[in-house]
């Protein structure tokens, strides 16, 4: 196997035509069945895969579920065929039916049987873990630290100097030009689980622990998906977004998250400017090139940039941002920013700050 | 009918006992070693406790029903799927189980009790004392820090929720030591069973005269000594972590989340096969007895028995294929957990060939067992799914497995269950349960159970992840959500019906009779209910069917054994 980068393989071996040639039949189910709505009706649909790990496990998926299918069916026909043949009939004349105690020969068969389905459902199931867990990180993947906390995301561009929060932006990655991210899992204070169905499969995100994964979206598009190991009272408003863009895009995106924030936004802004750094918020959030310097909550330097606030829970209005800063747990019940507790004047002058930092 | 088969028994069997007080009866019920009652009581708590269960899982899935709703807040869902799961494997399956086993192995043993009957009673009592403990942090849990109430870290309880850290108050102390005292309960009773069958069988049971009922909890009760420990320590650990300072799990303290993750599913692994061990062991008995024919390879029964104890003690981390392990661990557990599918495989494939041939007859016993296999070849196969690590990855920790976890365990365990009820009522209360109501909960619980979890695969390969208080509409999650919901009631209707079942028959039923079913092992050979000493005369058997002996002396089955 070209494990160069563990994104190209060929199927050449003999069993993985027969494997196509099974899928074929549930391909087809299963796509009628999830596929045929539109895909952006089910945003995190596992058969709709649009990355090398995702689509792995979906032609994997497909095999499993054809054998299971089958064996299903077999088994399943001679269940109903013994109830129906072998029911007692209204006329029985109350002997006992014939006393059979075992044959060796049919036990030894479906003994062997299993056994030989086992055997190739191990092997394919062991091609795809090799392919998927050993990939080798090519020298040009994007390389970002995601940290999970309760209950957001810190995303660290390791190569560009900066940090993010909760919506991940990474460039397409197509077989001309590939450009795989390769992601370093970490944990800020308890378990979570970073899961994006159509990208990838999960990945725990554990305290103590250094985990990995990757992704290499084929098709430009936002994928959604959350938290995937409980973490706590918020677990369930604890969201994932990827943005995947263009190369263009991406790195136009890069260049400005790679800017500090102005450092005189204005003088409409000083007072809520001053009201940010006079108050708790910066204990806990930085704006890059201010005296906030907080690691607690996101980093707001760009939250302009961002489509999402709280981690995916409510588009980013100023309406809604101005709700979020008066009461976070209101929107996201057991979240870990405290109510502000400000006046109306100094929520306007706050929020106005907060517009101009994108 | 049969002749009759133990004329001592019957002339010594004394007459029912007379109505006495009614404290007079508690006392009896409370001091009692006697293996029948003891069996009762467990069933009895279990059901109880079943009742918690079930009103917590009606609870969340009313929350579920839709998006963004707000009918409880996270705080109460995520206590609710703690206690539903710790309260439905610790405090209903496990009892219930234990229970049907302590009543009936000493009678298809020939036996007059357990080996130790004290120590029965002690493992009943602790055990229940263990649900007492668990549900007392509904009220004590808040403890002197004024936090929390019931524990909300999930049945796992993986680390760090549980350090101090995160889990302020007491609660998580009323869990552990909730499940501390509860194990101690449940390895007694496993000593003791492994006991009883080595020791008290009567003369002529030979191992391999056994029933298979009867093997089968013995492999469980052999399995409950290394399943529990592992457990126990690491509930002795996170002890030591919250009152000595330990750093065991305190990931803070640069302590290990994933050891407890280990320790956990190294005992909650065969803990499923402690559970559907003894659904088997009901199968065996009754699929066999409604089908008119011996049990279709005996040896080969055992030895998968035998093997699917040992093999799954090597297959834990399947539950932890997230964790990022090396790929040859992940192969290593694939290959361990479809291999279990083959011992697994033979035994659903040994009791098709039971019914094959014979004259099966779909009184409501048999009926629950048709269920069964049904339900339990979809939930091997789903398993088989998952223990394809590329596939857990998408759909671990998701409704995919929620569903499958419950087809194994509502499908395939609580059917084998109910089975069991309408089989052995009448041995218990000496009355038939009423067969017109038996075919309702049936064919209510069958309707109930499939609109409930159904529906849960798909959601799951939606990406609806579990142990989500409430989720955001435009998944394509809703409909199948509200149809699970849906199909609670459905459910919560079929178990009314059996409760009512239960009570109804226990008063007015028909009269059962010794023998009701025709049936073949020693258990139907005394009065029902059986006397305190079970047997007037120890019986003797020459073969595994000792009443089909009787019953066909031209053709006794110690001919071909
Ligand atoms: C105790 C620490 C703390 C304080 C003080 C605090 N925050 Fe936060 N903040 C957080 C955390 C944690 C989050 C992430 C919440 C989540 O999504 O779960 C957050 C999220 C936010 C977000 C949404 C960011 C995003 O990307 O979704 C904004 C905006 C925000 N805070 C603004 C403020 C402002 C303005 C103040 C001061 C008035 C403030 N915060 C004070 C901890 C704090
Ligand atoms: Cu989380």
């Amino acid at each position: 196997m070209s494990a160069k980068t563990g994104l190209s393989h060929k199927r050449a071996r003999g069993w993985a035509r027969i494997e196509a040639l099974t899928c074929t039949v549930i391909t087809g189910a299963v796509s009628r069945l999830f596929a045929s709505a539109p895909v952006g009706s089910q945003p995190t649909n596992i058969f709709a895969p649009v990355s090398t790990p995702a689509d792995e496990l979906y032609h994997l998926s497909l095999f499993d579920l054809s054998v299971c299918a089958g064996i299903f069916i077999v088994v399943f026909i001679l269940l109903v065929y013994a109830v129906m043949k072998f029911r007692r009939r209204a006329d029985d004349d109350g002997r006992e039916p014939p006393q059979i105690y075992g044959s060796d020969q049919l036990e030894l068969a479906w003994t062997v049987l299993p056994i030989l389905i086992v055997v190739v459902l191990f092997l394919t199931s062991a091609r795809v873990i090799h392919t998927v867990e050993d990939a080798r990180e090519p020298a040009n993947a994007l390389r970002i630290t995601v940290v999970g906390h309760r209950f957001w995301w810190e995303y660290r561009y390791v190569q560009y100097g900066f940090v993010t929060a909760d919506e991940l932006h990474v460039p397409v990655s197509t077989p001309r030009h590939p450009w795989p991210t390769f992601l370093t899992l970490l944990s800020a204070d308890t378990d979570h689980g970073w899961w994006v169905p159509r990208l990838a499969g999960k990945t725990d995100v554990i305290p103590n622990r250094v985990n990995h994964t990757w992704i290499d979206p084929h098709r430009v598009g936002l994928y959604l998906g959350q938290c995937s190991q409980f973490c706590g009272t918020a677990h369930a408003m604890m969201l994932i977004r990827v943005y995947v863009q263009t190369r263009a895009q991406f790195e136009a995106w890069l260049k400005n998250q790679q800017t500090a924030a102005a450092n005189d936004p204005g003088p409409a802004v000083t007072a809520g400017r001053r009201a940010f750094e006079s108050t708790a918020c910066i204990n806990c959030h930085t704006v890059r090139g201010t005296v906030a310097d907080g690691r607690f909550g996101p980093d707001l330097t760009h939250l302009m940039s961002r489509q999402t606030l709280g981690s995916g829970v409510i588009p980013n209005t100023p309406e809604n941002l101005r709700r979020w800063i008066q009461g976070p747990p209101a929107i996201k019940p057991g979240v870990e920013m405290p109510p502000m507790n400000l006046s109306s004047r100094q929520l306007n002058e706050l929020v106005a700050y907060l517009e101009t930092l994108h | 009918m049969a002749p009759d088969s133990m004329p001592i028994a019957r002339a010594l069997s004394l007459p029912r006992s007379e109505r006495k007080p009614w404290l007079e009866v508690l006392h009896e019920w409370v001091i009692t070693v006697d293996h029948k009652k003891i069996g009762v009581m467990y069933v009895l708590y279990g059901l109880l406790f079943m009742v918690a269960g079930g009103i917590e899982a009606t609870l969340m899935r009313i929350q579920l029903a839709v998006p963004e709703a707000r009918f409880v807040s996270p705080q109460v869902f995520n206590r609710l799927f703690t206690m539903h799961g710790t309260t439905m494997i610790f405090f209903v399956a496990m009892p219930i189980l234990f229970g049907f086993a302590n009543y009936l192995v000493p009678l298809m043993i020939g036996a007059r009790d357990m080996a130790f009957p004290r120590l029965n009673a002690f493992s009943f009592w602790m055990t229940a004392f263990g649900g007492l403990l668990l549900y007392f942090s509904y009220v004590g849990g808040a403890g002197v820090y004024g936090a929390g109430s019931a524990p909300s870290f999930g049945w796992w309880a993986y680390a760090p929720l549980t350090s101090p850290a995160f889990a302020r108050g007491h609660s998580t102390d009323f869990w552990t030591l909730a499940l501390l005292v509860s194990g101690v309960g449940t390895v007694g009773f496993g000593v003791n069973t492994v006991a009883t069958i080595l020791c008290m069988r009567c003369p002529g049971m030979k191992l391999t005269k056994m029933p298979l009922l009867v093997w089968l909890n013995l492999v469980m009760g052999g399995m409950l000594f290394f399943t529990i420990s592992p457990l126990t320590a690491a509930q002795l650990m996170l002890m030591i972590d919250r009152y000595l300072g330990g750093h065991f799990f305190d990931t803070q303290a640069g302590g290990k989340a994933t050891l407890w993750m280990h320790f956990f599913w190294i005992f909650g692994h065969p803990e499923v096969y402690v559970l559907i061990i003894p659904a088997f062991a009901f199968l065996s008995e009754i699929v066999p007895v409604f089908s008119r024919k011996a049990i279709f390879g005996y040896p080969i029964m055992v030895a998968a028995t035998v093997g699917i104890g040992f093999i799954s003690f090597g297959v834990w981390a399947h539950h932890l294929y997230t964790i990022d392990m090396p790929s040859y661990g992940q192969a290593f557990f694939v290959g361990m957990s479809l291999a279990i599918a083959v011992p697994t495989g033979i035994k659903i494939f040994n009791w098709l060939a039971t019914m094959w041939g014979g004259k099966i007859w779909l009184a409501t016993p048999m009926l629950f067992c048709v269920g069964f296999l049904f339900q339990f070849l979809i939930a091997g196969l789903t398993g088989v799914i998952l223990a394809n690590a590329p596939f857990d990855w998408q759909l671990g920790n998701s409704y995919f497995v929620v569903a499958h976890f419950h087809y194994v365990i509502v499908g395939g365990i609580l059917f084998a269950l109910f089975g069991a009820f309408y089989y052995w009522f009448p041995k218990v209360t000496g009355r038939m349960m009423d067969e017109t109501l038996g075919k309702w909960h049936f064919w209510l619980f069958v309707i109930g159970f499939h609109l409930t979890f159904d529906p849960m695969h798909i959601a799951g390969i939606l990406g609806m992840p579990r142990r989500i208080w409430t989720y955001q509409p435009g998944h394509g999650w809703a409909i199948w959500n509200m149809i699970s919901t849906f199909g609670v009631f459905v459910q919560a209707t079929a178990i009314l019906i059996f409760v009512f079942n239960l009570i109804h028959s226990y008063l007015q039923g028909a009269q059962a009779g010794d023998d009701p079913w025709d049936a073949w092992t020693l258990e139907w050979s005394t009065s029902s209910p059986p006397p305190p000493y079970n047997f007037a005369v120890i019986p003797e058997v020459k073969s595994r069917r000792p009443l089909w002996d009787l019953k066909h002396p031209e053709d006794p089955d110690w001919q071909y054994e």
